[in-house]
C-alpha cells in the first residue's frame, strides 16, 4: 500500500520533467477537453436533472409541518446540490466514465507497446500522455459541475411545478433566499480536487498495466474503485477543512 | 556502432541475460537470434533503455547510455528508430500522422517539409495511397512497413527491429528483410534485428549473435552458421525442415 502510494507520487513527479513544447501540449489539452467536456455533458445533464427532481420530491415528502414554508424545499435542494450532489456524485460518475476510459486507453497503449514507442523516440511518455488529461480534467470538470448544478435545480423546478409540491415562485424564492456564495467556491474547489484525483489515479493505473486485455479490464476497474475511495476521503477532508467555522 | 558490455538482467530469481557482450556494426543488419524465451527481446530492450540491466554498459558511438544523465539519454534516444513486434502504431492516428508524429513532436520543420519527408519515407517502404487509412484498416505487413517508415522518418543513426517478420507470410517477410537491409546500407545506420526466423538469418545475416538460455553462445555470419560446431545452434538452425533437407543433401 505505502509502496503503491510512493510509486504514485513518483509518477506525478515524472509528469513535470523532460516536457515537450507548449505547442505540443496545447493541441493535446484541447483534444482532451473536447473528449472530457463535450463527451460527458449529456450524461451529466441527464443524471443531474433527475437527481434534482428526486431530491425535490423527497424533500417535499419530508416537509410535513405546516409551520415550515414551501420555499424551504428549494433551499434544501440548493444546498444539497451545490455542496454535495453536483460535485461529489458527479465525480463518481466522472470516475466511472472518464476514469475508466483513461485507464483502459493507457493500458491498451502499454500492452501494444505504443508507450514504449514514445519512450524510444525520446519523449517522456508520462508527461506527453498524462499531463494533458489532468489539465483538461481540472479545467472541464468544474464546468460540468456548474452544468450539473443548473440542471439539478431546473429538474427540481420542473417536478415541483408539475406535481404541485411547490409553486414556481416559491421555488425561485427559496433558491435565492439566504444564499451563501462561498458554497459555490467550495463546490468548485472540490470539483478541481476530484478531477485531479480521478485523472491522475486512472492514468497511473492504466500506465502501469502489465499483461494483456484481461489486465486492461482489471486496471480499468481498479482505476474506478481507487478513484471513488480517493474522492470520498477528499470529500470529507475538504468539508472538514473548509466548512468548519473555528 | 553500438557496443554492449557484460549485460546482466534477472527478473526475481530468474536470470534472463548473463554477461552478454558484443559489438553491432554500422551499415548492415546485426541479428540477434535464438529460440523463444532466450532473452533476445529483453536484450534489445536493455540496449534501447526500455529495461535497465542489473549490470552492464551500452555505448552508442562511445557514449555510455546508462552512465549518462537524462539529457544524454534523451539525446541518444532521439537518434533511435524502432520497429516493434506488433508495429506499435498509434491507434488514434492515421498512417500519415503516425509517420509524421516524430517530426511533429521532435522537430521544428514546416508542414510541407514534414509532408515531403513522410511521403518520401512511405514511398521508400513501398506504400502509397494509404496516408489517410487508420492502423486498423491495413494489413499486418503494411503495419510493419508503416512502423519502419515511422522509425526512419527522423533520420535515425540506430534502427532496432523486434521480430519484424512475426505473423507475416514468407513473401512479405522477405520484403521486410530486404527493406531493413537496404535502409541500413543506404542510410549507413546501425541496425539490430531480433528474430528467430531462419529465412531472415540466411537472407540478411551479415552479423549474427546467437543467444541460448540468456547466454551468448556464438557470433558469426550467415556463411558460418551451418558449420558453427555449437550443438545448440545446430539444433536451432536445423529445426527448420528446409535447412534440414539442405544439410542432408
Amino acid at each position: 500500500m505505502i509502496k503503491e502510494i510512493g510509486k504514485y507520487f513518483i509518477f506525478l513527479g515524472r509528469i513535470l520533467v523532460n516536457r515537450e513544447t507548449f505547442k505540443t501540449y496545447y493541441k493535446l489539452v484541447l483534444e482532451e477537453c473536447i473528449a472530457i467536456g463535450i463527451g460527458s455533458i449529456f450524461l451529466v445533464a441527464l443524471v443531474a436533472t433527475f437527481m434534482g427532481a428526486v431530491t425535490t420530491v423527497q424533500t417535499a415528502y419530508n416537509m410535513v409541518s405546516p409551520l415550515v414554508p414551501d420555499y424551504v424545499i428549494s433551499q434544501v435542494v440548493r444546498e444539497m446540490v451545490i455542496l454535495e450532489l453536483a460535485p461529489t456524485i458527479m465525480a463518481l460518475i466522472f470516475a466511472g466514465k472518464i476514469g475508466s476510459s483513461m485507464a483502459s486507453g493507457l493500458g491498451t497503449m502499454r500492452i501494444t507497446e505504443q508507450i514504449d514507442a514514445l519512450e524510444v523516440m525520446g519523449i517522456n511518455s508520462i508527461s506527453y500522455l498524462v499531463m494533458p488529461k489532468i489539465i483538461a480534467s481540472v479545467l472541464m470538470y468544474p464546468l460540468l459541475v456548474i452544468v450539473a448544478g443548473v440542471c439539478a435545480m431546473a429538474g427540481g423546478y420542473i417536478v415541483g411545478a408539475l406535481v404541485g409540491f411547490i409553486t414556481p415562485e416559491d421555488y425561485i424564492y427559496g433558491i435565492r433566499a439566504s444564499f451563501n456564495e462561498f458554497t459555490i467556491t467550495f463546490a468548485l474547489i472540490k470539483a478541481a480536487v476530484f478531477a485531479f484525483l480521478v485523472s491522475s489515479i486512472s492514468s497511473y493505473k492504466g500506465y502501469y498495466t502489465q499483461g494483456g486485455s484481461l489486465e486492461v479490464g482489471i486496471a480499468s476497474t481498479e482505476a474506478v474503485t481507487t478513484s471513488v475511495i480517493a474522492i470520498l476521503l477528499a470529500d470529507y477532508s475538504l468539508a472538514q477543512i473548509l466548512l468548519t467555522n473555528d | 556502432m553500438i557496443k554492449i558490455q557484460s549485460i546482466n538482467k534477472s527478473f526475481g530469481e530468474k536470470v534472463v541475460l548473463n554477461d552478454i557482450s558484443g559489438t553491432f556494426e554500422k551499415g548492415k543488419p546485426n541479428l540477434i537470434i535464438g529460440s523463444s524465451g532466450t532473452g533476445k527481446s529483453v536484450l534489445l530492450k536493455c540496449i534501447v533503455g526500455l529495461v535497465k540491466p542489473d549490470i552492464g554498459q551500452v555505448f552508442y558511438d562511445g557514449r555510455d547510455f546508462y552512465a549518462g544523465d537524462s539529457e544524454l539519454k534523451t539525446e541518444i534516444r532521439r537518434e533511435m528508430g524502432m520497429l516493434f513486434q506488433g508495429g506499435a502504431l498509434f491507434d488514434s492516428k492515421n498512417v500519415l500522422d503516425n509517420v509524421k508524429f516524430p517530426l511533429d513532436v521532435l522537430t521544428s520543420m514546416k508542414s510541407d517539409e514534414k509532408l515531403d519527408r513522410v511521403n518520401f519515407c512511405l514511398q521508400r517502404v513501398g506504400l502509397e495511397n494509404v496516408n489517410q487509412k487508420m492502423p486498423s484498416e491495413i494489413s499486418g505487413g503494411m503495419k510493419k512497413r508503416v512502423g519502419i517508415a515511422r522509425a526512419i522518418v527522423n533520420n535515425p543513426n540506430y534502427l532496432f527491429c523486434d521480430e519484424p517478420n512475426s505473423g507475416l507470410d514468407p513473401q512479405t517477410s522477405m520484403l521486410i528483410d530486404e527493406l531493413i537491409q537496404d535502409i541500413s546500407e543506404d542510410f549507413d545506420i546501425t541496425t539490430i534485428v531480433v528474430t528467430h526466423d531462419m529465412n531472415s538469418v540466411m537472407g540478411i545475416g551479415e552479423r549474427i549473435m546467437y543467444l541460448y538460455k540468456g547466454e551468448k553462445l556464438w557470433e558469426g555470419t550467415k556463411n558460418d552458421i551451418t558449420h558453427s560446431g555449437v550443438k545448440e545452434l545446430d539444433d536451432f538452425v536445423f529445426a527448420n525442415k528446409v535447412m534440414n533437407s539442405l544439410r542432408d543433401k
